[in-house]
């Protein structure tokens, strides 16, 4: 999806990491999982990505270790590759090219040389019909082979993993689909098709989802739509066949896994609940509860001391055998729909918007990770299907990001709306957001839009109804007597000719509020809360409005939903220009005076970039991802690019991210940010068995000094600016990994210290020079004193004449060396 | 169809006993089932699970245990300590004799059927020989604490795996010393001062026990060492029932909780010799105790508490789609307990201790097809009349007329007459006619009584005021000495037919007084017959759903009855497995034959042709459809009414009135103790 010089759309972080069943490395210490094209490897004791294994140019769609090589793992991906990974030290070792679109890959221990993957009939998804193929690796040295031989086990297969096993010792491959449960034995090469009745009495449904195979007996464990799981044993006989039911879920199993010794099976759906069945004795169940969201993939770890369960809200739970939850592994958390816009908070620059359902979650595109959720709702969630629920619909910051805030709306009924409009207050000495308003039912209907006021002085915020009304909030002091605390109340409604008001927007200096009633824009100053002006050139509806920004500030730009792009001058008040183009969103670039146009035509999205007072624009690029792009937002950078070159220049000081129709965050990278990356993860070296952090990397370099020390050479120290960045690496290590504090202190205070031989070889200003003189020749001083105290302090200062600075510093460095074997000879002195 | 005037009873307090234990004999194909109230019932299951014969009970008898030997040898033993031995074709018991041990809670034979061991309140097992016309005391076993309430005989015979509280023992029969004393644990820590009772023991061929006890446990040990060897918590409650299938690959328990939990022997890697005992199915059809289980070769069986008895077919074990592969429900008796009077429109309901007599109500408004009429004049229970002496009533009828009732127990029958003078009613006892009967009818003009009594003799009575006289015996010519269970009398009062239970139809001429002829013998039991009032044909439903129509002047088969066996009727009256228990005419429309199962009534018209399996059905449900017939793809022969469930008595009285007498479940369910206490998903 790229083209057009330097500038790619790249998924960036926050890609699903449920997608497929994540995988346990050998030792359990690392967790494999999809991520988008890439596979992310994960420590399972720190939570923290350790390497993203990057090179597959389409969805990673499987992912398994290499059964002759623990240290190895393969992946495959639709864009028709099996790749070889070494994920210890993320090297890509083959690639082997099959050809079809691959959609699920099991290996066997049983079959050496050979991996089996689910294709696409006549490699054709539309087809509907799916089959499960041998594909024989073959031996080469070369780097890319091409994997042709296949061969075909079984067909007619569901697309999903979940639903093909591999039983005891590779003998047999059960595959489920619909109400069809296949048995293919490789031994004898027979097939044999065990099938349910369609029944809906009593509320069941026997299509099965899932399946697993115990790992040490013949049997196999089947999940259902209703609930229930089913042990199938015996299934080699047409007829005698047998299956006990077992039933606790009360939705479809999602997912079932025998742990590796076969004593337990573990099952889970949308209860959020890991189920742990006790293998021949199912009465026996222990259970998980309340892990948060559906579980969509339970893996165990090979030796089975670790269980994890992915789930809908795009986590990954690390769970002991115990039942215990021991780590969890957070993407960004992705729903059917997003209904508040992508918002940066200013303080942490985190990524804002919907999370799991009635929260907000604040998500660092710098890191991939998420910071925190915020429960905005604050009311148990009740996974019920029919159940409305508040839902989070609108939020907004303030410039300064010192205040939030929400709308939520549950709607039961036409008639039956119900609007909160919460304020939040950022509390630092509690880091966190905290509730100081509650204004129930705000608007008598749908609130369209809200914005606070960006100046300083004044905290104001709008809101815009359904109801035809927009109304303004200002802080104000509550009832009591202290004065201390402070409340949101209403200050202004306004209206215009009873029609919905459907935007808001402040221009950049406050001092101009832009509310959109259908197809007029009205101008309103919101200090004396007059009417400036009207706009209503061409008829349409006002989709979206917006201010330009810095030298552009006196335009006004607002789409139309009859496929008009408007700029209005606001000292002229007429209409600058017009564009006739589909305009679907309009993100201003807050630092720049850059305006991104996402504009939708033929199932694909296009992207301009425009300055208001430009008649031409900055970028165009066409085809940027598929159907129309849901959200929008520019992220300013913590440290500015330097592209020179025109086409890019816009993306110095800002990134541009976006969310795609199926829910994929998308960003524009230029390709000097690409190469910046991609040298930096080339440093990253691990050791072996121990989970590389930042904190690591410190600590390491800490040791090696120390040791060198030790032998008594001069070792070479962190040097100040160095010792900033050991500062940052220690502050973001997670805390419970950091050895006691009086351990560190030495190593932390010496990492700022000023090394001694570093500016040694550099000739420096004489000022400083004498100094560090000085300082150097108290603390050889202070060596001289402990080392032996026999040495009268006079001894070397007499000796020394007038020398040259080089000279001198030579004799210090002598100086330092170990005289203690003169010790002896002293006392034959005079 | 035409149109009727319904009358839905639903007075009719009908309740089943419920199921205490019962018995498979796999020779003969045949379970004996015993109920709480002491009856005995014999289902053949090669003919449709027909109940076959039905042994009433008696107050004096409980029944603990139920044994077959050989294929036609059935004994009980219960808790009056008493066993009974019956005789299958008199219906009633041979002997009884008293093991002298207080009540009896078990018995089981060996399996070479030469010895009966009884287990006792008082701690022993009591060895009986049997003997091939009684059974004979032999010996005591080691006499033990606590009561035996479950038996086992090993296969070789030489050793007895008795449960008792708390305790299993294995005797040694030679010695009759205890070899082997195994103690089961008492459960979970909250029941632990409750002895743990050994409801059920079986002892597999290879000396593994199997054992089902109150603490919800099914139990495999190992008979020679005395050790556990794997533990099925299957219910939080007793498991009550326990059966081990003929080549002993599986294993069915029944618990408090109405569930049956079946165990399969399988091996746990596919080839592989060894094998273990493994939990597989869970049936649940029943809703309180399971007390009784039994595994035949398609199916598993179990009776209970609620009084059903539930056929659950083992789809693996089926060859084909037949009448074996559907889910059966026994609940009601296969024959009618409801005999009407249709002129003075009286009702008369049979139960084990007494009989009523109510007179229907009535409307005198006129409504719309489909419309509820409201009731102008209630049903009224004109009578009830208790029965005398311990047995149980076995059969009963009233008289067309409605002036004369009669009932008999084993023991006794007993005519009454009535005397309703504006509504003053008085009875009479007549004197003892016979000593007993196995079906009593009256003619067609209340002029005489038809006593079915032993040997398949039929005694004909004539009655009047002020006596009562034996006429004539009937005895059938092939010399079966099987008892009659279904009587019908033309209206014409020259013919009487009788059907007994080894599928003879014999008919005889009231006028002559002697034999007619036989109805060609077809292999499965008539479950309801009746004679034509006009035509003076024989119409005989069979319990495979068969029906034939027998000319009884010229002694063949009618042309209607060969085109329907040609034919066949339509699937939907095949799709029940009750069996058809009542068959009536439309006198208003001679053609029309009216007959009901459980689940529906049919009216099939001999004058319209058959259509046979290929026509579309036209189901009318509701008699609301009646109006709007004369479209031809109604004009089938058969006509379904299924609105009315579960039926138990279809009848046409004058003037178009239909009788409908409902037993709706849910009055059943209501009247049966509360049951086990189990958390339900979603309360």
């Amino acid at each position: 999806m790229v083209e057009q010089g330097e500038i790619r759309v790249v998924r960036c972080g926050g890609s699903t990491i449920n997608y497929r069943k994540a995988i346990f490395t050998l030792d359990s210490k690392y967790l494999l999982c999809t991520s988008g094209d890439m596979v992310k490897v994960y420590s399972t004791a720190t939570e923290e990505c350790v390497h993203v294994l990057q090179g597959h140019t389409n969805l990673v769609t499987g992912i398994a270790l290499n059964p002759t090589n623990h240290l190895q793992v393969y992946s495959c991906s639709i864009d028709g590759t099996i790749k070889l990974w070494d994920f210890t030290d993320n090297i890509l070792i083959k690639t082997f090219t099959v050809g079809y679109k691959l959609l699920a890959l099991y290996t066997s221990k049983a079959h050496e040389g050979c991996v089996f993957v689910i294709i696409p009939k006549e490699n054709d998804e539309a087809l509907d019909s799916f089959q499960l193929v041998a594909v024989k690796l073959p031996k080469s040295s070369d780097q890319e082979v091409a994997a042709t031989e296949l061969s075909f086990v079984l067909n007619d297969v569901s697309q999903l993993p979940k639903c093909t096993s591999y039983g005891r010792e590779g003998e047999f491959v059960a595959s489920v689909k619909g109400l069809y449960l296949t048995v293919y034995f490789f031994r004898n090469q027979k097939t044999y098709r065990l099938s349910l009745n369609a029944t809906h009495k009593k509320g069941a449904n026997n299509i099965f989802t899932c399946v697993a195979c115990h790992p040490k007996e013949d049997c196999i464990a089947t999940g259902h739509e209703d609930g229930k799981i089913r042990l199938w044993r015996n299934f080699n006989r047409k007829k005698e066949y047998t299956h006990s039911t077992h039933h606790w879920h009360h939705s479809a199993v999602n997912d079932l896994s025998f742990t590796p010794e076969g004593t337990n099976l573990l099952s889970g759906g949308i209860e959020s609940v890991l189920v742990q069945w006790r293998y021949g004795e199912e009465t026996k169940k222990d259970f998980l509860p309340r892990l948060g969201a559906a579980i969509a993939h339970i893996s165990t770890s090979p030796e089975g001391s670790l269980y994890c369960t992915s789930h809908s809200d795009n986590k990954i739970t690390i769970i002991q055998s115990n039942l215990r939850v021991s780590a969890v592994i957070q993407g960004l958390v992705k729903g059917d729909t997003i209904k508040t816009d992508l918002m940066i908070d200013p303080r942490t620059k985190a990524l804002v918007l919907n999370g799991k359902p009635g929260h907000l979650q604040f998500y660092s595109l710098q890191h991939d990770k998420q910071l925190y959720n915020l429960d905005i709702v604050q009311q148990e969630y009740i996974n019920q299907s029919g159940l409305h629920q508040f839902e989070v619909v609108k939020a907004a910051f303030d410039a300064q990001g010192s205040w939030l805030a929400t709308v939520e709306e549950r709607k039961e009924k036409l008639t039956d709306l119900e609007i909160q409009l919460k304020i939040w207050v950022y509390k630092d000495e509690m880091q966190s957001f905290v509730l100081n308003t509650t204004i129930t039912s705000p608007h008598e209907d749908h609130i369209t839009a809200l914005c606070f006021c960006n100046t300083n002085e004044t905290t104001m915020l709008v809101t815009t109804g359904r109801d035809g009304r927009f109304k303004a909030w200002v802080l104000g002091d509550d009832s009591d007597i202290y004065r201390e605390s402070v409340c949101w109340s209403c200050d202004f409604v306004g209206n215009y000719h009873n029609l919905l008001a459907t935007n808001c927007c402040f221009s950049e200096d406050g001092s101009l509020l832009a509310v959109g009633f259908e197809q007029i824009v009205t101008i309103w100053n919101p200090n004396t809360w007059d009417l400036v002006c009207t706009f209503c050139q061409p008829p349409g509806k006002i989709k979206d409005l917006c201010f330009g920004r810095l030298s552009c500030s006196k335009y006004l730009l607002g789409t139309t939903t009859n496929s008009f792009l408007c700029c209005w001058n606001l000292l002229t008040c007429t209409l600058e220009w017009s564009v006739g183009l589909n305009v679907i969103l309009l993100q201003v670039d807050p630092l720049s005076e850059n305006v991104a146009a996402f504009s939708c035509a033929a199932e694909n999205s296009d992207l301009f970039v425009f300055r208001p007072n430009e008649p031409r624009p900055v970028y165009l690029q066409k085809g940027i991802c598929q159907g129309s792009v849901q959200r929008a937002v520019f992220t300013p950078r913590e440290v500015p690019e330097e592209n020179s070159s025109e086409s890019s220049q816009w993306l110095n000081r800002s990134q541009l991210y976006f969310l795609t129709r199926d829910m994929d965050l998308m960003t524009f990278s230029t390709k000097t940010e690409e190469d910046r990356l991609t040298a930096s993860s080339k440093q990253l070296l691990i050791e072996e068995n121990v989970p590389v952090t930042p904190f690591y990397l410190l600590l390491g370099k800490h040791r090696q000094a120390k040791l060198d020390a030790e032998n008594g050479t001069l070792a070479a120290q962190v040097q100040l600016p160095q010792g900033s960045v050991a500062i940052k690496e220690l502050l973001q290590t997670p805390a419970h990994v950091l050895p006691s504090a009086t351990f560190l202190c030495t190593m932390f205070v010496n990492s700022l210290l000023i090394s001694k031989d570093g500016k040694s070889v550099v000739p420096e200003e004489a000022e400083e020079e004498m100094e560090s003189e000085k300082e150097e020749d108290e603390t050889s001083d202070q060596e001289m004193d402990s080392q032996h105290k026999v040495k009268p302090e006079y001894f070397v200062e007499e000796l020394v004449p007038k020398l040259s600075k080089k000279e001198e510093r030579d004799l210090k460095r002598v100086r330092k060396t170990d005289y203690s074997w003169l010790c002896p000879f002293y006392g034959k002195l005079p | 169809m035409g149109q009727f005037k319904v009358h839905r009873v639903r007075f009719f307090d009908f309740m089943p006993s419920g199921i205490r234990c019962m018995a498979f004999n796999s020779k003969a194909d045949r379970l004996a089932l015993a109920r709480l109230d002491g009856s005995v019932e014999i289902f053949n299951f090669s003919n449709n699970y027909f109940q076959e014969k039905v042994i009433p009970g008696s107050d004096s008898r409980s029944i603990e245990a139920i044994c077959w030997v050989g294929c036609d040898r059935l004994f009980t033993a219960g808790l009056n300590g008493e066993v009974v031995e019956y005789d299958l074709e008199r219906l009633c018991p041979k002997y009884t004799l008293d093991a002298f041990g207080g009540p009896i809670w078990t018995a089981a034979c060996n399996s070479e059927e030469t010895h009966f061991a009884f287990g006792c309140e008082d701690g022993s097992v009591k060895l009986f020989e049997i003997l091939p016309d009684k059974i004979q005391f032999e010996r005591n076993l080691d006499r033990q604490k606590g009561r035996i309430l479950s038996l086992s005989w090993h296969k070789s015979g030489m050793l007895i795996a008795a449960g008792s509280l708390d305790v299993i023992r294995v005797f040694d029969v030679k010695s009759g010393h205890s070899v082997q004393r195994i103690l089961v644990d008492r459960g979970s820590a909250g029941t632990s001062n409750k002895d743990c009772v050994v409801w059920n023991v079986a002892f597999l061929s290879d000396y593994t026990i199997v054992s089902g006890d109150s603490a919800g446990k099914v139990q495999l040990w190992d008979a020679n060492k005395g050790t556990l060897i794997k533990t099925h918590l299957v219910s939080k409650w007793d498991v009550l029932s326990l059966s081990v299938s003929e080549n002993e690959d599986s294993i069915v328990a029944g618990t408090s909780e109405g569930t049956v939990v079946q165990f399969q022997l399988l091996s746990p890697k596919i080839g592989d010799m060894e094998t273990q005992w493994v939990r597989t199915r869970t049936f649940k059809h029943h809703t309180h105790d399971v007390r009784a289980v039994t595994e035949t070769r398609t199916a598993v069986v179990s009776g209970g508490l609620d009084t059903q008895l539930v056929i659950c077919p083992l789809m693996d074990k089926v060859e084909v789609k037949s009448s074996e592969s559907v889910l059966r429900k026994v609940i009601f008796p296969h024959r009618s307990l409801v005999s009407c009077a249709k002129k003075p429109s009286l009702l008369l309901f049979q139960f084990p201790d007494q009989l009523e007599l109510w007179r229907l109500g009535g409307t005198d408004t006129i409504g719309k097809p489909g419309e509820s009429l409201p009731v102008t004049r209630k049903p009224e229970k004109l009578l009830q009349l208790k029965r005398k002496g311990d047995d149980h009533i076995c059969c009963s009828t009233i008289s067309e007329c409605g002036h004369w009732i009669a009932y008999s127990t084993v023991s006794s029958i007993r005519l009454y007459q009535l005397q309703c003078d504006n509504n003053n009613i008085s009875i009479t006892k007549l004197p003892k006619v016979l000593r007993s009967a196995h079906q009593l009818q009256f003619s067609a003009d209340s002029s005489k009584l038809f006593v079915a009594s032993e040997q398949a003799t039929i005694h004909v009575i004539s009655l009047s005021r002020s006596e009562c006289k034996h006429v004539h015996t009937f005895k059938p010519k092939s010399g079966s000495s099987a008892p009659v269970h279904l009587l019908a009398a033309s209206a014409d009062g020259q013919w009487l037919t009788s059907a007994n239970r080894h599928c003879e139809i014999n008919v005889y001429n009231l006028k002559k007084l002697k034999h007619h002829c036989m109805v060609p013998v077809y292999n499965s039991l008539p479950s309801a017959m009746a004679i034509h009032p006009e035509t003076n044909n024989l119409l005989v439903t069979h319990a495979d759903q068969q029906m034939f129509e027998f000319g009884i002047v010229d002694k063949q088969y009618t042309d209607w009855s060969r085109k329907l066996q040609k034919e066949g009727l339509h699937r939907c009256r095949l799709k029940w497995g009750t069996p058809v228990t009542h068959i009536t005419f439309n006198p208003q429309a001679p053609s029309q034959v009216i007959l009901h199962d459980t689940h529906m009534f049919c009216i099939i018209d001999q004058s319209l042709p058959l259509d046979g399996l290929k026509a579309q059905f036209y189901s009318q449900l509701t008699p609301k459809d009646t109006s709007e017939t004369d479209k031809p793809c109604k004009n089938n022969a058969l006509k379904i009414c299924s609105k009315y469930q579960p039926l138990l008595h279809v009848n046409l009285l004058e003037d178009d009135w239909l009788v409908v007498v409902e037993r709706p479940l849910i009055d059943i369910h209501s009247q049966l103790p509360a049951p086990v206490k189990q958390k339900k998903f979603g309360t």
